[in-house]
């Protein structure tokens, strides 16, 4: 047994795992699919005294439409958010981008929540709830709230959540059925976590870009929305889009680091490089990077 | 420090065993209950060494607890050839190809490789195959061989 010892409950409501997390003082840590938890409690980096497992609860689960957008239940599994329906046919952009998110086999256990609760820089579901302008919701014994994804990040696997807070549910805003997919990552391997990676949706309305969602992950300390660039595009017409000017303008917004793998500049280079080719393929433009 | 009751079946067999909470899924198959086909390697979600079905699912059993497991019915590599010792089709695939050389990785391979099979429905079974390989690592046989068995396995659906 390689964890440091720990007590585990399994709640089967949200009322339930908000109390024990109370109860707990901060030493309460909550367990979805496990798929990042399990090695940081093997490897000791986490020692909760009591593992919540939120996996009991039905009401965490499933993917619904709601007033003006999209909620997905934080436990729901990623492998079924993939092949879910209403996703597919509303949010093409979240598919996509899940498609991405570790292997076969690390999708079947882990939880779309688990990943956006994370708060890891280089994943795509945080980029892509940022990208799309998605809400957080929030319980605790003391009440719920909401909070919109791109200022739940604080940093690298800091967030807002209090000790005693649960992730209860992720909104993505209604986007118009036809939005245009732009995604692009670059990874060492399949399945990697993304050394450079940009998640966005696109809509036309007759022959110019009428709203724009974008965000970048593996590009600095939490995912970052590309505002500078969501302007430029909005109420510009295809022909006069420049993808190269429109990818320094994306890449404006950045913060990339040096870490092993590889340079905050080639992190620049290739996001700039990867920007405007998904950009221009996208939108069908001629002038490909 | 919290122990647990647990019951679930493995293979078609019925278990019933008291664990501690921190107990891990491989684990607990290896050492409490036997099954030593399922292998543990780097414990940490990287190598797949350790896949088995939860309830038909492949998933990683180093990355759940036993606890978690309560009341599942698990398949491990010791569940996938017929009661009389015939071979599951992906095993004979691994066999007739040399998909496997010291077979540390083999359990796990052979348990994604036999869950996506089953379920896959249409054409592109093959690529279903090769893309669920990316949560494996092999360090014998370069992939090759492995890439040959899930071939024969399409060509057999097909
Ligand atoms: C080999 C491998 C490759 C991977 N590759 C990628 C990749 O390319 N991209 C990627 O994005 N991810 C990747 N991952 C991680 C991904 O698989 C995890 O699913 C995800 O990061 C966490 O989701 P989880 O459900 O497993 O959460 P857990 O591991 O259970 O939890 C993660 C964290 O979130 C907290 N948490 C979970 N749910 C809630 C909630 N509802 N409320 C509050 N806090 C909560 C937990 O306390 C914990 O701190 C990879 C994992 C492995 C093992
Ligand atoms: S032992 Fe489970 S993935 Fe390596
Ligand atoms: S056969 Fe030795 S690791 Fe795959």
């Amino acid at each position: 047994m390689k964890p440091a010892p720990f007590d585990y409950v399994r709640p089967s409501s949200v009322e339930e795992a908000c109390r024990v997390l109370a109860e707990a003082g901060g030493g309460a840590t909550v367990i979805a699919g496990g798929q990042t938890l399990m090695p940081l409690l093997a490897l000791r980096m986490s020692q909760p005294f009591v593992l919540v497992d939120i996996n009991g609860i039905a009401a965490l689960k499933g993917v619904t439409r709601v007033e003006g957008g999209i909620r997905v239940g934080p436990a729901t599994r990623q492998a079924d958010a993939l092949r879910d329906a209403t996703l597919a046919r509303h949010l093409p952009v979240f598919v996509t981008a899940l498609g991405h998110v570790g292997h076969y086999q690390t999708r079947n256990r882990g939880t779309v929540g688990g990943s956006i609760a994370l708060g890891e820089p280089a994943a795509e579901m945080p980029a892509t709830a940022v990208a799309l302008g998605a809400r957080v919701e929030i319980a605790s014994v003391r009440g719920t709230r909401t909070v919109p994804a791109d200022e739940f990040y604080l940093g690298p696997y800091m967030t807002v959540l209090e000790p005693d807070e649960l992730v209860t549910g992720v909104v993505y805003p209604d986007w118009p059925d036809g939005h245009l997919v732009l995604f692009r990552e670059v990874a060492q391997r399949p399945g990697d976590f993304a050394l450079v990676g940009l998640v966005g949706a696109l809509v036309l309305e007759g022959g110019t870009v009428s709203r724009a969602g974008i965000g970048w992950f593996g590009m600095g300390p939490t995912p970052i929305r590309a505002r500078q660039v969501e302007a430029a595009l909005v109420g510009t017409a295809l022909d006069r889009i420049d993808p190269q000017t429109m990818a320094r303008l994306a890449i404006a917004d950045t913060a990339p680091f040096d870490d092993h793998h590889a340079s905050a500049e080639y992190r620049r280079t290739v996001g700039a490089r990867i920007f405007a080719r998904a950009l221009a393929e996208t939108l069908d433009l001629r002038s490909a990077a | 420090m919290s122990e647990h009751r647990i019951d679930l079946t493995v293979n078609g067999h019925r278990h019933s065993a008291r664990v501690e909470a921190r107990t891990g899924l491989g684990e607990f198959l290896r050492d409490t209950l036997g099954y030593t086909g399922t292998h543990l390697a780097c414990e940490h979600g990287v190598c797949g060494a350790c896949t088995v079905l939860v309830d038909g699912v492949a998933m990683r059993s180093c990355l759940m607890l036993a606890v978690q497991a309560d009341g599942a019915e698990l398949t491990t590599v010791e569940g996938l050839a017929a009661p009389d010792g015939t071979l599951h089709p992906v095993q004979q695939a691994l066999k007739d190809n040399f998909g496997l050389q010291c077979g540390f990785c083999t359990p796990g391979v052979a348990m994604t490789l036999a869950a996506v099979t089953r379920d896959h429905e249409g054409p592109g079974l093959e690529e279903a195959l090769t893309k669920a390989m990316s949560g494996h690592l092999c360090r014998c046989t370069g992939y090759q061989g492995i890439r040959r068995a899930i071939r024969q396995l399409a060509g057999a659906s097909a």
